[in-house]
């Protein structure tokens, strides 16, 4: 009971403490004057008396103190105690307080942002209920596309009655191209982007409606009444956040949709599935309806069982893909995806990509810190050695080292948590920005925010920063001989040199960490410049996409394959003539599907007469496109374009990529090993191969050009058209022609976003640039720390040794003289620091080789631009000091101490 | 030995002042310290300071409580007196107390008999 009740009492004194230092002097004044009475009546005189009185009671500081220590928490008491004379010393040194707390929040606040997205993008599960258990199913990464990433019908249906380890399979369909849809409300139509999704889509992932309901069974049927569910920031945007939208039906692509649901804010099919891309919509797929022919159009996303490992499941996967078919009814197909199907995480599908290079950023931000850690603890030692003798006096008069310790950790812990407040504010507002960047292709980025995991990041780092920096000075501080600071008036005496030893190897090592980062930041940019510079085989800049509608009554049941095709020619050759005619057009034409972007392949068509060799490698990835679009993309032709003459009822003709012409040249003999003029087999039919492409990147903007294959559209039926247009003018001074010329011959064509083919590649290297943006900037930021630690150290040298450069001025040394000395010890600093970091960079570079394009890691050119950089800034850093030491007035330096 | 005082051991002012108030009934600060000094024979080393440490402990413990009051000769003093639970402690305390320095008596007696 006692116990209990003291801890309650204890707590309460120490919130009550002036009341009870009020009655305990009371006390104290009665006890003393009760003495000096009881004296007085022994017969003392009241000079004894009192005197008497004192020498019984003792100590009156100590009773007070013992009693306080008695009643209250004396720890929170001294704590508190050194925060207060924490505050109060910094505040007394503005300059310092302020340079400190705005170092420890660059580098804390480019932590915290760094651990927000790693956070996001690499330690948070999947917004999704239970997202460990959802797994990515596809075959091993290939050349081919997304069509060997994608599974047919009849595969979907096989796999998800053949495996046991799935709760669910779904799936999407993977084609879908940017504005696929067409919202008609009156006036112009409205594009928009909408994913068709598996109608048990949303059950497997967990997802719940914010409004209506979401897909069923029914929803999927062939034949069903067509419905749509909105995305929140669609609904918001475009529906004004109509809270009524349930149930109200929409003219979509023509169709009285009824929308039956809206998402919730925190899906984003994008983020996850298909990183940079806004999705507005998703659309119930029919399995069984058209699609069902074309071939692999579904991606596989499965829910394991509770308690399937991985393991299990790839095993399982592995028994049941002998029994999938490409097509049901063509047994030849059986057997087609035999060990293409395995799954993997989702989790690592969406982000696996990404660990290396964020690993490497947080590297980077890490460093930062360290750097900034470094540059405190000088800043720190150069107070020390200002404040040296206070503390030895205070330990004179008997302050233990502990607690000297703990007041100067008290410090660095009011600087650091300065430094995390501040730093805290600069993180939010870059995660905020990032949080933005919509056009960057990297996934979950939109979900980027500051949350309870980064606040405890933040807190940890700081108390960390506090302890790394505030201790070596700390102890170095209290841990002094007592007489040696008392006696250190002069400079070059012992501890004076001891700091500045201690000084010089912190830039030292802090050069050492720029040197690494800037070696880093350098093989980054280096890589990311051999990117813009890789030939794609076509020209991105001066040319524009414009997604196109058209009717050729080609999906009308019935329909005839020649009057399809007909009427198509008809109406492309309308377009092409009428945009073609606005001035400043250079060229146009038009492609079903665009390169990095979506892609599917139809097999691997080789030459005429030669059997195909088994285990062929993936087939070429498929374009339908008209004559003209070889021209608007620059892509160069050897041989010739398409014409309008090769109609359906002429001769069959396809364009390949250079690659796959040398691929089949290998396994025939064509003169000159040319294949324009050769025949290639496409299995009904033999098609003359009129022109060799250059090799187009197609998958990636780094990756290897794959193999392609054009169609013509006047043969072969497009996935619905891309107008592509090439001009001297900008894409944006273009754009509202076309779209009028467009609307003139079909009044449904939707306003749709006119984008320049530029953008197209820059989506593609946006996480390139991102990480390589943010390195730099950490690089930089990492140069302007390690400049100031040097111009700290050295000037706070010149600074102590102006007594010595006086002498020496006064013994004849020139101005020159005393600059190059001065400089000369800020180069050996950097020079040491250059050598141990270039060292330490080697090793880091072979660590970031593989995040490296076209650059070794040895790169020459990197390593030589980071010394000469160091090497300018540190002779900048030192110049200032070194100016300011020639200055010296000798007879004035030798007079002040 | 007669010359130098006795240190106090940790602890044993506590129980000093439980005993002085049970017997003696309400007493202030310096009654209590003075009480002490005279029951000991003046060989306790007591800062009379030291005691308000010992009368806050006990007084958070609720095992004594203290008002304040007017002195016999009209002067304003905190008057501390025994609680309940304060006599219970001193019971147990005594025993204790008992219990150890008989030990510690046998134990010092056992030695010097071995000496010999």
């Amino acid at each position: 009971m006692g116990a209990m009740r003291e801890a309650v009492n204890r707590v309460r004194a120490f919130f009550g403490k002036q009341q009870r230092d009020a009655e305990l002097e009371a006390e104290l004044a009665a006890h003393l004057e009760l003495a000096v009475e009881e004296n007085l009546r022994q017969g003392m005189t009241p000079e004894e008396a009192r005197h008497q009185a004192l020498i019984r009671f003792g100590g009156v500081q100590q009773a007070r103190e013992q009693q306080r220590a008695a009643r209250g928490l004396i720890q929170l008491d001294i704590l508190l105690q050194d925060f207060k004379y924490a505050f109060r010393t910094l505040g007394r040194d503005p300059g310092f307080t302020v340079v400190a707390v705005l170092i420890l929040a660059l580098g804390i606040g480019a932590n915290i942002a760094v651990f927000s997205v790693v956070n996001t993008i690499l330690l948070r599960p999947l917004p999704f209920p239970n997202a460990q258990q959802l797994v990515w199913i596809a075959p091993p990464p290939s050349k081919c596309g997304m069509s060997c990433a994608t599974y047919s019908t009849d595969a979907y249906d096989t796999f998800r009655v053949q495996s046991r380890s799935y709760q669910d399979v779904t799936g999407y369909y993977a084609f879908s191209s940017p504005d696929n849809l067409s919202l008609s409300r009156g006036g112009a139509p409205i594009p928009a982007t909408g994913i068709a999704v598996i109608a048990n889509f949303f059950q497997v992932l967990g997802v719940q409606p914010a409004m209506g309901r979401l897909f069923t069974a029914d929803d999927g049927r062939d034949g069903a009444a067509p419905v749509i569910v909105l995305t929140d920031a669609w609904w918001r945007r475009q529906f004004a956040a109509d809270p009524d939208i349930v149930g109200k039906a929409f003219d979509i692509g023509g169709r009285q949709t009824t929308v039956i649901g809206v998402l919730p804010a925190s899906f984003d099919f994008g983020a996850v599935f298909s990183p940079g891309a806004k999705i507005d919509a998703l659309t119930p797929l029919d399995l069984y309806g058209p699609p069902r022919n074309e071939g692999n159009i579904i991606t596989f996303i499965g829910r394991l069982k509770p308690g399937i490992s991985l393991p299990q499941a790839r095993d399982d996967a592995a028994a049941a893909a002998p029994h999938m078919c490409w097509n049901n009814n063509m047994a030849r197909s059986c057997g087609a995806y035999k060990d293409r199907v395995v799954p993997v995480p989702l989790k690592d599908y969406v982000s696996g990509r990404l660990r290396r290079s964020l690993v490497v950023l947080w590297a980077a931000v890490a460093t930062i810190l360290l750097i900034a850690c470094v540059n405190l603890s000088n800043l720190l030692l150069a107070r020390a050695a200002a404040r040296g003798k206070e503390f030895a006096l205070r330990g004179a008069l008997g302050a233990s080292r502990m607690r000297i310790v703990g007041q100067l950790l008290a410090e660095s812990l009011v600087l650091s948590g300065a430094g995390a407040l501040l730093g805290l504010s600069f993180a939010w507002v870059l995660v905020s920005w990032f949080a933005h960047q919509g056009s960057v292709a990297l996934p979950l980025l939109s979900s980027l925010r500051i949350d309870g995991a980064a606040l405890g990041w933040t807190v940890l780092i700081a108390i960390f920063a506090a302890l790394f920096f505030g201790l070596v000075p700390g102890l170095r501080m209290a841990g002094g001989n007592l007489q040696e600071s008392l006696k250190d008036s002069g400079p070059g005496s012992g501890q004076g040199r001891k700091h500045e030893r201690i000084r010089s190897v912190l830039v030292v090592s802090e050069v050492a960490l720029a040197c690494v980062l800037l070696v880093g930041a350098g093989l980054l940019l280096h890589s990311f410049l051999k990117v813009l510079d890789v030939d794609l085989g076509f020209e991105p800049t001066r040319a524009a996409a414009v997604k196109v509608d058209y009717d050729d009554g080609g999906n009308t049941p019935g329909a005839v394959k020649a009057d399809v095709i007909a009427r198509r020619t008809a109406i492309f050759q309308q377009i092409l003539a009428r945009v073609g005619s606005i001035p400043g057009v250079e060229a146009v034409g038009m492609s079903d599907f665009l390169p990095l972007g979506q892609n599917r392949s139809w097999g691997t068509p080789f030459p005429k007469g030669v059997a195909a060799p088994r285990n062929l490698p993936a087939g070429p990835l498929v374009y339908v496109v008209t004559p003209g679009y070889m021209r608007a993309m620059g892509s160069r032709v050897h041989g010739r374009d398409f014409t309008w003459d090769d109609g359906p009822n002429s001769q069959s003709v396809v364009m390949i990529s250079a690659s796959y012409a040398r691929f089949l040249a290998g396994f025939t003999h064509w003169p000159n090993n040319d294949a324009v003029g050769q025949l290639i087999g496409g299995g009904r039919n033999d098609m003359l191969v009129v022109g060799v492409v250059d090799d187009v990147h197609e998958e990636s903007v780094e990756g290897e050009g794959g193999w392609q294959i054009y169609y013509p559209a006047t043969q072969a039926y497009p996935e619905g058209e891309q107008l592509v247009v090439r001009s001297k003018l900008a894409p944006s001074a273009l754009a509202n022609s076309v779209l009028l010329a467009l609307r003139e011959l079909n009044p449904k064509q939707p306003a749709a976003e006119f984008r320049p083919i530029q953008s197209l590649v820059d989506r593609a290297t946006s996480p390139r640039r991102f990480f390589m943006l943010l390195v730099a900037a950490f690089a930089a930021l990492g140069l302007l720390l390690a400049s100031l630690g040097i111009y700290g150290v050295i000037s706070y040298s010149v600074t102590q040794r102006t007594q010595e450069i006086g002498i020496r001025m006064a013994l004849g040394a020139t101005q020159s003289q005393v600059q190059r000395n001065v400089i000369g010890r800020a180069l050996r600093l950097v020079c040491i620091g250059i050598v141990a970091g270039s060292i330490a960079s080697l090793l880091v570079a072979r660590g970031i080789a593989a995040l490296l394009f076209a650059t070794a890691p040895t790169d020459l050119l990197t390593f030589a631009g980071t010394i000469l950089l160091l090497g300018a800034v540190a002779f900048l850093a030192g110049y200032l000091p070194a100016r300011r030491a020639s200055r010296i007035n000798p007879m004035v330096a030798l007079r002040s101490n | 030995m007669a010359e130098t005082k006795l240190d106090l051991l940790q602890g044993t002012l506590d129980i000093m002042v439980l005993q002085t108030l049970a017997t003696m009934g309400d007493l202030h600060g310096y009654g209590i310290a003075r009480r002490i000094e005279l029951v000991s024979g003046d060989s306790i080393l007591l800062n009379q300071g030291t005691i308000y440490a010992s009368l806050v402990r006990l007084q958070q413990r609720g095992w004594i409580s203290a008002a304040w009051g007017t002195s016999d000769n009209n002067r304003k003093a905190k008057y501390y007196s025994i609680t309940k639970g304060g006599r219970k402690q001193l019971t147990q305390d005594t025993a204790y107390w008992r219990r150890l320095s008989s030990v510690v008596d046998r134990v010092l007696a056992m030695t010097a008999e071995g000496e010999f």
